[in-house]
């Protein structure tokens, strides 16, 4: 039995190749999202551990990946560190001066780094890392060692044209907003890795003078430790002489601190490819089930031999699922050898976006390997079992006739458990949107149980569907209804077919209206609420120098001009930005109806709608937690709904109450009464000609910038999500290239009676076309209905609009016609070369 | 051997000299070995033989569905050997009438539009007189709505015989027409056969192996190894069967001669 399973297998390796190509992909997005974010993971770990020293002194509170934007004024004086040095067990004490808010611009006027990684700035030492090696080396040049003089990382300087001597230009949040300073010598982490951040060194007293106003004071030490004591002895001895609001970290407590803030970037990260691997899976496991039927319906006769010849049902079943076992193994391993190329793939798609662990060799754990088995086998296995099933029940006496039907499993139960996982799907949406926890978890369900209840549906939906496309193809005459009669021949079939194409469209359709109500949402808003003439802003988040401002004050025909900083915190426990500001000035140029307008350090006002979610009432205390430590706020007033403003505003008391510098994360301006914007436009920009962090956008260019970051997002889903489509289009080969063989009979008598290659070739490109137009049409009726309801169920989060993008639809069932088309390229040429003679013989 | 002098007559189809092999060197099969045959005109023509005689391979020679190893065919006045695959397609499609054993309707097309399948295809329109005329002859007027799985096996042999003359080809092959049929179905499919001869004008070739189905034929040509063995006019079932048991008692005799001869 066993030797007929593998005969057959490789008596139809074309076909084995189709399908297990389905779970290749599947397989490959596991394995290669794995292999990336597990090289992610050892990158990061790399880094921080040779950047680490054994024991850290800092600030409460601050972890050293998750700082804020704007520097901390809390400060470690000259002599402490000489005290911490003469600590027994200490062998040094390197005071470290440190800021993010330097960036580098490159000799052609653009910024060096990308929008991810940060650029590090701190002074230049000899300190080991917890690893033993120094953690900083110069690879070229020499170290800096005097005001004017700084090191750069190789890569940055590449990227920035500039070599050692040349004077390099960065943007600071500090008072002076530029500054520059000669290139003496190229830097990197001790470790190697970089991950794309930049680095920018300077000396001790330079940096000082930059970053703490030029007092020997240090925003952090790292200890190292004697041969003879471990960094928990250290820490311990360094406890007792610092000043309050000061901690001493292990090296290993702060790593893992690192760890767990990157582990959580990446987690996210690994979720969301993981959830397209797992679209581009379903999506697979529909296009295997009907490679299996189709395969067993083909081989019923042979399978009624097996019978007749003594084989039981569970042989025969079981031969079935051997078969999908062999797939299964070498799809799965040709997928994650696939996956190793994905995962370069996306190494070089995130350096591009500034992101580089290209450095890293990948890591390709035997977990992957595990979990790439687990999945393929398991998907095939499952997926195979029903025709397996379906091919043990195979009557014997069936070998002795002409034409075999398979017996079929009941419409009206099909129909039946389509329609209940439609009912519980929609049940889970709605629980999902009515606000439980994970909700995301449960609307993913949801929208997973409707997608397969209506593709079990399917078969009967598609029906008048068909019928209508058969309308459209009367052009082509005899061959557009022989083509519509086709699609229509094998309901099950060409639906599991479709269905497919419909899961991707349905999943681009909901996003593709989703994106577009949130731009139309931005527009409808940006236009309401935009008031000011310009706004000034860091695209990175990265707050500027307050000097910009003032400059701007003093321009010529400007009016009000607004600054404002955000101060990152948690508010009672959950995430949430601090706008710190002239409040009355902010009401009064978003002309926003504030109840209280002026506040104290310690007083809040609160946006309406957060104040009735959290229950908040004027003269109530909050608990607002910033790096520096806890500080309760009082509710001092509301102010209206609005999107320029963050939930919770303060006075730029607060900065300085939380020993925060004083900085700008965006600066309103509007031209001064009788003037107007165009007058002051140009001075406006000039002021920030030569800072690159730093744009100035007019309510257009507000907007549209809004629109490229949605519009990029929806790109990369789409991207993403034309996996599901290349696999069902190869769905389509393999259904259409299986029919044609299955009617190699029909072709010859065609082919016999006068129809030409081409007619052939069109008739099965039709076919096609019906397929993939119905899995269109089902999936962009779908996405219709949940784009719809998500966004109404998002009404509160700001997606005021619906905005359906026609035109968008439009183009998608054209293309999915072309996907048809393309889809039928081989089966047709396929069809056509067939001899006629042999056709007519084929038995 | 032959029964008489053949009229003359106008030709519809002509083999000359042709000759099919399969394989190579030792594994070669001589499927036909120098046949030549005129098929006339109006005429309901048998090509009979035993079971290897390669009576197959020559309908299909002629019928354009196949290329001959050497040797020519003539449909009409037109030399196949030259003809391209769009030409012989045209070919199949205007001049020729198929009518296979099996599968021989295509099972999503009503009786009607099968029977027209050909004249779509090229996308003309039937002559009206002429259709009626088909129509009412294989007697399925109040069947052209129905699907092939709706009808008996000779109700759809009989629209396969509608199809293959809808178009008014030059002539007509029939592959064991009756083959899956019983014999009541059978005889409904030879006579509409024969009555599209004799009252339509029409020239059909049939292949059999069926003494019976012979005899609604004008004429029998007997193939055994390739060649052509006899010929016999105005067939009754009992004559051909005489004629076929000689021919088969010479070809044991040839055979133990032969083994006779290597032993």
């Amino acid at each position: 039995m066993l030797r007929v399973t593998l005969r057959n297998l490789l008596a139809r390796k074309v076909r084995l190749l189709m399908s297990a190509f389905a779970i290749v992909l599947g397989v490959a997005f596991v394995a290669g999202t794995l292999i990336f974010t597990d090289t992610m993971s050892k990158s990061f770990d790399g880094i921080i551990e040779g950047s680490t020293a054994d024991v850290t002194v800092r600030a409460e509170g601050t972890g050293s990946w998750e700082q804020a934007p704007s520097a901390d004024t809390r400060t470690i004086p000259a002599s402490v560190v000489d005290e911490l040095r003469e600590l027994p067990g200490v062998a040094r004490a390197d005071g470290t001066v440190q800021s993010q808010s330097l960036t580098l611009v490159g000799s052609d006027g653009k910024l060096v780094a990308g929008f991810g990684p940060p650029t590090l700035s701190f002074n230049y030492d000899e300190a080991p890392a917890m690893t033993g090696e120094q953690m900083v080396v110069v690879s070229e040049g020499r170290p800096p060692s005097a005001d004017g003089e700084v090191a750069i990382d190789a890569t940055s300087a590449e990227k920035g044209g500039y070599e050692v001597g040349d004077t390099v230009t960065l943007v600071s949040a500090g008072d002076q907003p530029t500054l520059e300073a000669t290139l003496v010598g190229l830097a990197q982490f001790g470790g190697g890795s970089m991950a794309g951040a930049s680095l920018v060194l300077f000396d001790v007293g330079y940096a000082q003078d930059l970053f703490l106003d030029g007092k020997d004071v240090y925003n952090a030490v790292s200890l190292t430790a004697d041969d003879g004591a471990t960094p928990q002895e250290v820490a311990y001895e360094a406890e007792k002489v610092l000043p309050d609001g000061f901690e001493a970290a292990t090296g290993d407590a702060v790593a893992a601190e690192s760890e767990d803030a990157i582990g959580e970037i990446l987690g996210f990260l690994t979720t969301i490819l993981l959830v397209f691997a797992g679209i581009a899976i379903v999506v697979g496991t529909f296009l295997i089930i009907n490679t299996f039927s189709i395969l067993v319906a083909q081989r019923s006769r042979e399978l009624a031999l097996l019978r007749a010849l003594g084989a039981s049902r569970r042989q025969v079943s079981r031969s079935v699922l051997i078969e999908a076992l062999v797939v299964g193994l070498i799809g799965s391993t040709v997928g994650v050898l696939l996956g190793i190329g994905l995962a370069h793939g996306l190494t070089a798609l995130f350096k591009s976006f500034g992101l580089d662990v290209s450095d890293t060799p990948l890591v390709i754990s035997p977990r992957t390997w595990v979990v790439g088995y687990v999945v393929g086998l398991l998907v095939t296995l499952v997926a195979a079992y029903l025709p397996a099933r379906r091919a043990s029940r195979v009557a014997p006496v069936a070998a002795m006739r002409d034409d075999v039907a398979l017996p079929e499993s009941s419409m009206r139960l099909r129909m039946l458990v389509g329609a209940v996982l439609v009912v519980i799907g929609a049940g889970l949406v709605w629980l999902g949107l009515s606000g439980v926890d994970n909700g995301a978890w449960y609307v993913g369900g949801g929208v997973l149980a409707i997608l397969i209840g209506v593709s079990l549906m399917s078969p009967l939906l598609s029906h008048p569907v068909l019928v209508a496309l058969g309308g459209l193809f009367r052009p082509f005459g005899l061959v557009g209804r022989m083509a519509t009669q086709n699609a229509l021949r094998n309901p099950r079939r060409t639906a599991a077919t479709a269905s497919a194409l419909m899961i991707g469209l349905t999943l681009v359709t909901t996003m593709s209206i989703l994106g577009s109500s949130v731009n139309k949402s931005v527009d409808v808003g940006v236009t309401k609420e935009f008031t000011s003439d310009f706004l000034l802003t860091n695209p990175v988040g990265a707050p500027f120098s307050t000097s910009i401002a003032e400059e701007i004050r003093g321009i010529d025909g400007v009016g009000d001009v607004v600054e404002a900083q955000f101060v990152p915190a948690s508010v009672e426990g959950s995430f949430a930005g601090l706008t710190a500001t002239d409040p009355a000035e902010l009401f009064s140029m978003f002309e926003l109806d504030a109840t209280a307008d002026t506040l104290a350090a310690d007083e809040v006002a609160v946006r309406e709608d957060t104040a009735e979610e959290r229950g908040l009432e004027v003269g109530d205390t909050i608990e607002v937690t910033t790096q520096s430590g806890d500080y309760p706020m009082t509710v001092a007033g509301t102010f209206p709904e609005s999107n320029v403003v963050s939930n919770y505003v303060t006075s730029f008391g607060f900065v300085d109450r939380v020993k925060l510098s004083r900085e700008d994360s965006f600066v309103a301006v509007t031209a001064a009464p009788g003037r107007s914007g165009a007058d002051i436009e140009d001075p406006v920009r000039d002021v920030v000609a030569d800072i690159p962090t730093v744009v100035v956008q007019t309510q257009d260019e507000f907007i549209e910038s809004q629109r490229d970051q949605i519009n990029t997002i929806l790109m990369l889903i789409n991207a993403l999500l034309g996996l599901a489509i290349v696999i069902a289009a190869l769905g389509i080969v393999n259904t259409l290239a299986l029919s044609v063989i299955e009617r190699t009979r029909e072709v010859g008598l065609l082919r016999a009676v006068g129809m030409s290659r081409r007619q052939l070739r069109r008739m099965v490109r039709l076919e096609a076309v019906a397929i993939a137009v119905l899995g269109a049409v089902l999936g962009i009726a779908m996405g219709l209905v949940f784009g719809v309801v998500l966004q109404r169920a998002l009404e509160d989060e700001g997606i005021t609009e619906l905005s359906i993008p026609y035109t968008t639809l439009v183009v998608y069932v054209l293309i999915a016609a072309v996907v048809g088309v393309l889809a039928a390229v081989f089966p047709a040429l396929r069809a056509s070369r067939l001899n006629v003679l042999r056709a007519i013989a084929t038995e | 051997m032959s029964d008489g002098p053949t009229p003359a007559r106008t030709i519809a189809a002509r083999a000359v000299d042709l000759r099919k092999t399969y394989g190579k060197q030792e594994a070669e099969v001589r499927a036909l070995d120098g046949v030549s045959i005129d098929v006339y005109e109006g005429e309901f023509t048998a090509v009979m033989g035993p079971s290897g005689s390669g009576k197959s391979t020559l309908m299909h020679l002629l019928a354009a569905l196949d290329n001959a190893t050497s040797g020519s065919v003539f449909i009409g006045d037109t030399e196949l050997s030259g003809l391209n695959d769009k030409q012989l397609t045209r070919l199949r499609r205007d001049d020729v009438g198929f009518v296979f054993q099996a599968f021989n309707l295509v099972p999503t097309l009503t009786a009607e539009e099968n029977i027209l399948l050909p004249l779509s295809i090229a996308g003309r329109k039937p002559d009206p007189a002429w259709y009626d005329e088909v129509i009412d002859t294989v007697g399925l007027r109040d069947r052209l709505r129905h699907r092939p799985n709706e009808m008996s096996g000779g109700q759809q042999q009989r629209v396969a015989a509608a199809r293959a003359l809808v178009g008014r080809p030059t002539i007509v092959f029939a592959d064991e027409p009756t083959g899956n049929l019983d014999s009541t179905s059978g005889a409904e499919v030879l006579s509409f056969l024969q009555h599209s001869v004799r009252e339509l004008g029409q020239t059909v070739v049939m292949v059999t192996h069926d003494p019976v189905a012979a005899s609604y034929t004008d004429r029998v040509v007997f193939l055994a190894d390739g060649k052509v063995v006899d010929e016999m006019r105005a067939p009754t079932p009992e004559t051909v069967l005489e004629r076929m048991a000689k021919i088969q008692m010479r070809a044991l005799e040839t055979a133990a001669a032969a083994e006779g001869g290597a032993a």
